[in-house]
């Protein structure tokens, strides 16, 4: 444990500081950004009318829209001079939105990171290559940061250049891989096409995040690299990784509670859920300065796992991510995510983890055909084999999920590849429109 | 006493076949058959060839799903009905042929039928009662490490 005067601290203790953190940030917010203080106005809200920690469902939401309207610079709560640093989110559901970090965030998103390694078992002693990508995206150098925090060997290879990233593997004796779960297979793969097992290398953990992903996924990926995969949580607009991590148990991710509330919520009624139940994930951030957020709506779905962990830590954890609410996809009235038909393939034999979603149109009707490769070890020889797979895969997705499909079955890697968010989803619906 | 055929999917797009004739043309190996059973979006290229395991090989590190099937190869009398005798005497053993394929031997005189059956070690027995010649794997490709 990184911090375990904090990270195992009693409830009550740790709500009493997460109150009188949430007061000070409310009056911050609604004195320093002229958006917050709109929309608490609007809403009839002041700062000081919080007392309990259960008084935070009177404050209004804040949504990504505010982040995009606010480009570049306008919700940040410091003046210009006090931000050492910019980050902007992927934008790949519109424009981006812009996060600053004051000297103290870059800090304390230090610790978090060095503790989310920490969680995952790292120590000072070992070698982190850091294969997120560098640049305005926050999970390169948010590794980087927390590694070195940590006091690891850190390697800043950042994401692509895929031999390489193999070669280094091997060379520097890498204990920890950091990257999204969808760039450790292909590195798994392309170690394979070089003649490396990776399982016979000194790696021995995976950090892996920044994109939905599921439990068969990190089985497959902990047997082709002979490692412990933990699922790591964050997102830009609240401050990158290290929002919450999975402890070596791997059931469900701590999140940060000395530093972020979070709150689950049902996205139609916006009233809050109760622990165990899914919905969307909300949080508050209690410590930021250069841009905090308050009840930040993710879109991200997860639930709280009910209980304590046996690690120890007092953080309560949430269940690893669904998938965003943007990601969803409605086949015929039923909501589908692209992570749970990746959790059917991944029990399927003779196909290969990797997989697409393609959304077309017919006439009027939509189509949704899944694309997935056959694996390289597959039997088979006559048609019959492949047609009754096929079947298989249909059959298991309709079973699971209670939706038809098309399944496609194509040459392994014919699915193109990411080095950093793998594309799971193709619409091409809005060709040409 | 089998031939070793291999099996390849392949996308039923163009150039697909093209790119896997000219990886084993690159390298160096012959083909003596290739028979193509295919859908609208995908096929299984059978392919009997040179060195079975290194085309394997190659095809596999170019990507390719690749499977290697054992299967018998019957010389086949050249005259009417021929083909017919063959297919009868394993209809007689109960034996149930997924596919077959022909093609010329080297002498141009007569021809190899490929039989792919649930249990070749059975064809072959039943076949060799029956009188059949058999064509062994050294006479068509040079067997290779696995």
């Amino acid at each position: 444990m990184f911090q375990p005067e904090l990270e195992t601290m009693s409830r009550e203790a740790l709500e009493d500081l997460q109150l009188a953190r949430l007061r000070t940030q409310l009056a911050r917010v609604y004195v320093n950004v002229p958006l917050y203080r709109r929309k608490f106005d609007e809403a009839g809200f002041r700062p000081e009318q919080v007392e309990t920690l259960a008084d935070l469902a009177r404050v209004p939401f804040t949504v990504k829209d505010d982040l995009r309207e606010a480009y570049p610079f306008d919700m940040f709560a410091v003046p210009r001079r006090d931000i050492v640093r910019v980050h902007s989110s992927s934008g790949t559901t519109g424009q981006v939105s812009v996060v600053g970090y004051t000297r103290g965030d870059v800090e304390r998103w230090s610790d978090l990171m060095a503790r989310t390694l920490a969680c995952a078992g790292a120590t000072a002693d070992d070698v982190v290559q850091v294969a997120y990508g560098y640049g305005l995206f926050t999970g390169g150098l948010g590794a980087h940061y927390g590694s070195e925090r940590l006091g690891a060997m850190t390697i800043p290879v950042s994401g692509g250049n895929t031999a390489r990233q193999v070669q280094i593997l091997k060379d520097f004796g890498v204990t920890v891989l950091a990257c999204t779960p969808s760039y450790a297979l292909l590195i798994a793969e392309t170690a394979i096409s070089m003649g490396i097992d990776v399982r016979e290398l000194p790696l021995k953990v995976g950090v892996f995040g920044a994109e939905p992903w599921s439990e068969g996924m990190r089985r497959q990926i902990e047997e082709v690299m002979g490692i412990r995969a933990v699922d790591i949580y964050g997102l830009s607009e609240v401050m990158g990784p290290g929002v919450a991590s999975e402890c070596v148990r791997q059931d469900g991710l701590h999140v940060f509670e000395d530093h972020f509330i979070i709150e689950i919520i049902d996205p139609e009624t916006l009233e809050s859920v109760p622990d165990g139940q899914q919905g969307e994930v909300v949080f508050t951030t209690l410590t930021k300065e250069g841009i905090p957020v308050i009840r930040y709506r993710t879109r991200d779905i997860s639930r709280i796992v009910p209980g304590e962990c046996a690690c120890g830590r007092t953080f309560r954890r949430m269940e690893r991510v669904m998938g965003r609410t943007d990601d969803m996809l409605i086949i015929r009235g039923v909501n589908v995510y692209p992570s749970q038909i990746e959790q059917v393939l991944m029990d399927i034999p003779g196909v290969a983890p990797h997989y697409q979603v393609v959304l077309d149109k017919r006439g009027s009707m939509d189509t949704v055909e899944v694309q997935v490769e056959v694996s390289p070890d597959l039997e088979f020889d006559e048609i019959r084999e492949l047609e009754a797979l096929q079947r298989t895969v249909a059959g298991a997705i309709a079973a699971k999920l209670a939706v038809s499909v098309g399944v496609k079955l194509v040459e392994p890697r014919a699915i193109q590849r990411s080095e950093g968010k793998a594309k799971r989803v193709v619409d091409l619906r809005t060709k040409g429109a | 006493m089998l031939i070793e055929q291999l099996s390849v999917f392949l996308q039923n797009e163009k150039g697909r076949l093209a790119g896997m004739c000219r990886l084993l043309g690159d390298a160096g190996l012959d083909m003596h058959a290739l028979v193509v059973a295919d859908t609208a979006e995908y096929g299984v290229a059978r392919v009997i060839c040179d060195r079975p395991h290194s085309a394997r090989r190659v095809l596999e590190n170019a990507g390719l799903a690749v499977s290697v099937t054992r299967v018998v190869a019957i010389e086949i009398p050249d005259r009417p009905g021929g083909l017919a005798e063959v297919l009868e005497c394993m209809g007689a053993c109960d034996i149930n042929v997924e596919y077959l394929y022909c093609f010329p031997r080297r002498d141009g005189v007569s021809a190899v039928d490929i039989v792919r059956v649930a249990d070749p070690d059975r064809a072959v027995g039943c076949l060799t009662a029956g009188g059949f010649t058999l064509v062994h794997a050294s006479e068509i490709y040079e067997p290779d490490p696995v």
